[in-house]
């Protein structure tokens, strides 16, 4: 019984962060929304003995990724950009709609099938959802998580060398500058951003 | 009715300890001016009480009594939201700190020295403490102030980087001992000093303690806050009881990643030796929190500021790969031990 209304609470404080993220004007806004549905998400998962997953969801998500997200918004001043951007209002729908199949198809299809392996409820309670996890992730999932690892290295080094590319070619402009009688670069302290990038 | 007796003494229990947490923040504020002060050859607070010991409740009374100012053109919500946002996570923290060993039973109603024991301690903790940049970053935002806005990007950048390092210092402690409960882990250590994680995870020590001072703004890392560039960084525009919040929450976390350092590194409640166990769990417990705070306030006397890509780039070059490599390193030998 608390189960249930706990459920129904952190279901339905997830679907009302998820509406206003999408439809509020202030983007901070939609930034806190999303943030109050990722906290809500965690509880679905506490409700669901996955506790592990739920501290994840919280430090990786509204931790790390959304401090980035609100971090963007305050530097590029929201207020004045356009909001909707009308020309991709088809693509948006056709998307909307693809997913929506996609969740609705699973949701049922679980329920038909709603198959128990060997980690019941019970089996997760006693040797402790951290350990459960950790077993299936470095035995039974070891491939699609190192492909997942593999796929995260990739997008690393693509930013990098998206940076580096950035500052690599901010040099030779300035070198440029220098034969028309510029200053010399020598005395020229380090941006911070240089620094952060390595070299 | 025995539900409600249950709830009764986790509230009871939730009361007792952000009392005596807070009570702690107020006297800390209180040791660190006198510690500053013997350092710097003068007197510090001496006119309220006693050696000036009733200073933090006439400062409390004077930060509550103040008049509340909002800036105009300040986001109202957000800017009276934002020290809420900073105070809770740094609070709701304690509730998995070990304090002691022993239960107080009464009837067959047990009073355990923690509020709860869930599994995942250490990643709880991390994961509110990463909520705290919220508050920080939306205050800096909200207050509509050029000092503040700098402040609170600061503060990001600067949380966001040192929390890798930080977690990743903590795995050694996790892997050693094998569990995230804070309970386990101080268990884990007893039997005298030498079974210390700060013995066989020295590395891991260094970088947790560096990470601590980075992540509660403290000096050296304090350029969130930095008066002589940003006249007070995030906090500039708050007044009265908002701006006490912020204060609160500072050295509320100074304490909590004290007490984790205590508990993950120093063996929690465990006395160095055998023989030493008849003074109660609890005073190891204080001593060694005490013992952190006062290296902290110690450190602020001593060392001058960073410069703000100096901190990047000691955080990034310097501390994430030693992190790794110490990740690394202990995962080997544990698992080398374990085929023994």
């Amino acid at each position: 019984m608390t189960a249930q209304l706990l459920f129904f609470y952190f279901g339905g404080m997830t679907v009302a962060g998820a509406i206003v993220a999408v439809a509020s004007p202030n983007l901070v806004y939609s930034a806190l929304a999303l943030l109050l549905t990722f906290i809500h998400i965690a509880g679905i998962y506490v409700l669901l003995n996955a506790e592990f997953i739920a501290a994840v969801q919280i430090i990786v998500y509204a931790g790390a990724i959304l401090v980035l997200y609100l971090f963007v918004l305050m530097l590029f001043n929201p207020e004045k950009e356009k909001l909707y951007l009308h020309r991709q209002y088809p693509v948006g729908i056709f998307l909307g709609v693809v997913v929506l199949c996609l969740m609705l198809f699973a949701a049922f299809k679980t329920e038909i099938l709603g198959q128990e392996g060997s980690f019941t409820v019970e089996a997760v309670r006693s040797m402790g959802h951290t350990d459960a996890i950790g077993r299936v992730l470095y035995t039974d999932y070891i491939f699609p998580f190192e492909i997942a690892s593999l796929i995260l290295l990739v997008a690393m080094f693509g930013s990098i060398l998206l940076a580096g590319r950035g500052r690599h070619l901010r040099k030779r402009g300035e070198a440029f500058d220098l034969s028309g009688g510029g200053t010399p670069p020598e005395g020229k302290p380090k941006r911070s951003d240089e620094v952060m990038v390595g070299r | 009715m025995d539900l409600a007796i249950r709830i009764g003494i986790v509230l009871a229990e939730i009361a007792a300890v952000l009392g005596v947490v807070l009570t702690h923040v107020a006297y800390l504020t209180y040791m660190e001016r006198k510690i500053l002060s013997d350092m710097q050859d003068r007197l510090g607070p001496m006119e309220v009480g006693p050696h000036g010991l009733l200073q933090p409740l006439a400062d409390g009374l004077k930060l509550f009594f103040k008049e509340d100012i909002i800036p105009t053109g300040a986001n109202k919500i957000i800017f009276s939201a934002a020290p809420i946002l900073v105070l809770i996570p740094a609070l709701i923290g304690f509730a998995v700190v070990p304090f002691g060993r022993d239960s107080l039973v009464i009837g067959e109603f047990e009073i355990t020295p923690y509020i709860t024991d869930i599994n995942v301690g250490i990643l709880y903790i991390l994961a509110f403490s990463s909520l705290g940049a919220y508050g920080v970053l939306l205050g800096g935002w909200a207050s509509n102030s050029k000092y503040s806005l700098l402040g609170g990007l600061r503060s990001a950048a600067q949380v966001i980087s040192y929390e890798l390092p930080l977690g990743l210092s903590l795995v050694g402690p996790i892997l050693l001992s094998g569990s995230l409960s804070m309970v386990t882990m101080t268990e884990a250590q007893g039997g005298g000093f030498w079974h210390w994680y700060v013995i066989t995870q020295p590395i891991a020590f260094v970088i947790y303690m560096i990470c601590a001072i980075a992540e509660t703004n403290r000096l050296p890392f304090d350029l969130p806050e930095a008066e002589s560039e940003l006249v007070a960084g995030f906090f500039t525009e708050y007044s009265g009881m908002r701006f006490s919040f912020f204060f609160l929450a500072e050295y509320a976390n100074m304490i909590l990643v004290s007490c984790i350092a205590v508990v993950a590194f120093l063996g929690g409640w465990q006395a160095p030796f055998s023989f030493m166990e008849f003074v109660p769990p609890i005073v190891w417990f204080l001593a060694k929190v005490y013992f952190l705070l006062f290296f902290y306030i110690w450190l602020r006397a001593t060392v001058p500021r960073l410069r703000f890509d100096q901190l990047m780039a000691f955080g990034w070059k310097v501390m994430l790969p030693l992190s790794l490599v110490n990740v690394l390193l202990t995962s080997i030998v544990k698992y080398f031990l374990n085929q023994m």
